[in-house]
């Protein structure tokens, strides 16, 4: 299952590596990891898009990554009402020919043309990793010559409908 | 104070200047933390990057032990820490010195020993460009050590030292690594004192104290359950625990169980223990395990050497883990009745309950007959001595009082089954990372923890050829140690697998050549015997045991002899072999 996990770290050096390595010596799957300030000073915060097997190896993450000293804070937010955002840019073939219909698949996707030379054009699209995918799916048929994504990072929304269930055991 | 302070003061007075206090520097700074954490013993090795280091320790010295290779500073500082309750110490060069103790700090992580170890590192501006001696030891020890740092400014030096003992001996126990670059060794700590006392671990707090609803669960479950068992692992000793942990299996007449590192938290003739448990257990204590309505764990992490196949481990037990390290509890086995909490509170809390001693004679009646037809055998077919025999004399000649520590094979496992111990804390052996190459070191540093206690080092003939450089310490430090070659020619442990699993195709376990331990022993001057018929052996620790002079004993002993019985790798518990009775 895929699971959405934030963790708020102490901002020390070698803390995503060692983070990371956790992830890489337990076997777990990840998908995407971004990291970056907070508004605390010294404080970072990590969101990890990951594929665990079952609920138990979930339970080892959490639990794994909030042994780590510099970790202060892990929560899985999937279950919660979250707002999930990813960026991406895509360059792609865009000939005068197709422009203007690929100029239509853009604007309902609220992407945004950042750079353009004579064949090419660079597109930008912010959204849950979900619109991303399928904006990359329907670029893909004119030529995507190059493409990155920034991995999803993501926030619990205020107003929560339910309480979600907790795994802790303290 | 040295040559370059007086210097400095010097140029302080030149320029009018006020004179300085005594200017201290790093490595000054590095003693008197060390001192501040009450450090009464090192475990190092010098070189270039700890120079600084190891000058301020020739001025304001604190008792430290010249290992002959890294590996044995540590293991030796593992022995320490494991037989004194205390903080093993180490002190390594970059590069080589620290790769060196790899090992010793995997082992120490999986084991849950408490160490800080420091490693020198080439200065500051350099790293990063393969300098002369540098590695990435941070990098390096990250996945294997509790927490690591690499010191960035000489002022942080005394607050991550004191983090590092902190954390090392509190909440599950571990090594703690702490790099120090050489400029911060040199550097001025421009501080007016040092200030140790602040913490800054605000992602640190283990939790000790149980909650008290999941105890009352423990006794509910307990009024209720038909065959109660006890599994006991290292927790308790580590807890410091082994008190609380008689009174309450006495209290409640539950039959007890250890892991292989748990031994000694009850004593091995108590007419409630069955033995160890595990791949090289008792029959019994693994019935037990199969058969047990209510597994009690107190301290073990359901390591797989102890359960065997998770399919079929305890399958009709209603599980209660106590472990102080949330981690654990439910990793490899479903718990009912999870406790995070240290063992000695949990113990603690357990005793305060209204709890009877149970009503379980069946149970009991049937483990204690299973216990008398089942016991641990071995038949002398060949004339030869056995390695069980020898044990079994050195049981005799020690009382069962000694401090034992092994190292890795056969003869571990032998010496865990037949030297029943009397006491906590005097069995030292390696477990999860079984690392040969251990056991000798590690009663170099048992024996230092304990200068008055017989420490008694049980070691496979290969294992002992790994680290016996360190015998150049018994003559050098007054070290009593005994060592007990269980010499069987062979890669013991290794050969038997092969025979059992590979058809007695043994590939590279045969070590038909020899070095003359006696003369060994002899060029270290150390006493050195070989014996190789129980009569002599008889006589021989007769002898030895009343010495307070430290020797080497090459046992030589039947070469085909196996460890029985068995749990073959990837069987349940119930499937045993070897079983004799
Ligand atoms: C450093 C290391 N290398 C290899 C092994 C694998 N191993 C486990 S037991 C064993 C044989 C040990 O032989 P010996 O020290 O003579 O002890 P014995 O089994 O004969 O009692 C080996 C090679 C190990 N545990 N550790
Ligand atoms: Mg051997």
């Amino acid at each position: 299952m895929k699971r959405v996990i934030t963790t708020t770290v102490i901002n020390q050096s070698g803390v995503l590596n060692r983070v990371t390595g956790l992830l890489m010596k337990r076997q777990f799957n990840i998908e995407s990891i971004t990291v970056g300030h907070t508004e605390k000073a010294g404080i970072s915060k990590m969101t990890f898009v990951v594929h665990v097997e079952d609920q138990r190896k979930l339970e080892q993450l959490l639990k794994q990554l909030q042994k780590q000293i510099d970790v202060l804070k892990v929560n899985d937010i999937t279950d919660k009402a979250i707002v999930t955002r990813e960026l991406a840019l895509i360059k792609v073939l865009s000939p005068p020919g197709v422009r203007s219909e690929i100029n239509s698949i853009i604007e309902p996707f609220r992407a945004t043309v950042i750079d353009m030379s004579k064949n090419v054009i660079t597109v930008q699209v912010t959204g849950d990793p979900g619109k991303i995918e399928a904006f990359i799916d329907l670029l893909q048929p004119y030529g995507i010559k190059e493409l990155t994504r920034t991995g999803a990072t993501a926030f619990v929304r205020e107003t929560q409908k339910a309480p979600a269930q907790q795994l802790s055991i303290l | 104070m040295s040559v370059n302070v007086n210097l400095k003061q010097e140029e302080a007075q030149s320029i009018g200047g006020e004179l300085p206090k005594a200017t201290l520097q790093g490595s000054d700074v590095f003693i008197q933390s060390l001192q501040n954490e009450g450090v009464e013993m090192i475990f190092g090795y010098p070189g270039g990057a700890v120079l600084p280091i190891y000058d301020a320790l020739y001025k304001n010295p604190i008792p430290h032990i010249l290992a002959r290779h890294e590996q044995g500073a540590i293991h030796a500082a593992e022995g320490y820490s494991r037989v004194s309750g205390k903080t093993g110490v180490v002190i390594a060069t970059s590069g080589p010195g620290a790769t060196n103790l790899v090992t010793g700090i995997a082992d120490a992580m999986m084991d849950s020993l408490p160490l800080v170890v420091f490693t020198g590192q080439v200065a500051s501006a350099v790293i990063g460009t393969d300098a002369f001696q540098e590695a990435d030891i941070v990098g390096i020890t990250q996945p294997i050590t509790k927490h690591n740092y690499q010191v960035k400014r000489v002022e942080d030096l005394p607050r991550i030292i004191h983090e590092a003992f902190h954390i090392a001996s509190t909440g599950r126990p571990g090594p703690v690594l702490v790099d120090i670059p050489k400029d911060i060794s040199n550097a001025v700590f421009t501080s007016a004192e040092i200030k140790a006392t602040e913490l800054n671990l605000p992602g640190y707090q283990p939790t000790t104290s149980p909650n008290f609803l999941q105890i009352q669960k423990v006794a509910q479950a307990l009024q209720k359950a038909q065959k109660p068992l006890i599994l006991a692992g290292a927790g308790v000793l580590h807890g410091k625990a082994s008190e609380e942990f008689v009174k309450f299996v006495e209290k409640t007449g539950v039959p007890v169980t250890n892991t292989l590192l748990g031994l000694g938290c009850i004593p091995g003739d108590h007419p409630q223990f069955l033995g160890m448990a595990g791949m090289h257990g008792t029959f019994t204590a693994n019935m037990a395990i199969c058969e047990t309505d209510l597994l009690i764990n107190i301290g073990a992490r359901f390591d797989d050497r102890l359960t065997g196949n998770l399919e079929h481990f305890a399958p009709n037990a209603q599980v209660v883990h106590i472990d102080i390290d949330p981690a654990e509890i439910g990793k490899n086995v479903e718990t009912d009745i999870p406790i995070v909490a240290d063992a000695k509170e949990a113990l603690h809390s357990l005793l305060k309950l209204e709890i009877n001693k149970l009503s379980i004679e069946p149970w009991m009646a049937g483990l204690m007959k299973s216990k008398a037809e089942y016991p641990l055998v071995y038949s002398n077919a060949s004339k030869k001595m056995l390695p069980q025999e020898v044990i079994e004399l050195v049981h005799k000649h020690t009382n069962g009082d000694a401090i034992v520590t092994t190292d890795v094979g056969q003869h571990q496992m032998w010496a865990a089954q037949f030297y029943r111990f009397n006491h906590p804390d005097h069995w030292v052996t390696s477990g999860g990372l079984g690392t040969m190459g251990f056991g000798f070191p590690a009663a170099i540093g048992a024996q230092i923890a304990k200068p008055q206690g017989t420490v008694v080092s049980f070691t496979g003939d290969g294992g002992f050829q790994m680290t016996l450089q360190e015998l150049s310490l018994l003559q050098e430090s007054q070290l009593p140690v005994k060592v007990i070659i269980l010499n069987n020619q062979c890669l013991g442990m290794v050969r038997q697998w092969q025979e059992t699993f590979y058809d007695k195709r043994y590939s590279e376990s045969l070590m038909p050549s020899q070095p003359d331990f006696v003369k060994l022993a002899e060029a270290y001057d150390i006493e050195g015997y070989k014996v190789d018929n129980y009569h002599d052996a008889d006589e021989l620790f007769k002898k030895v045991f009343s010495s307070n002079k430290p020797a080497l004993i090459d046992c030589r002993v039947e070469q085909m002899e196996n460890v029985y019985p068995m749990v073959a790798p990837g069987k349940g518990l119930h499937e045993m072999i070897g079983v004799k009775g």
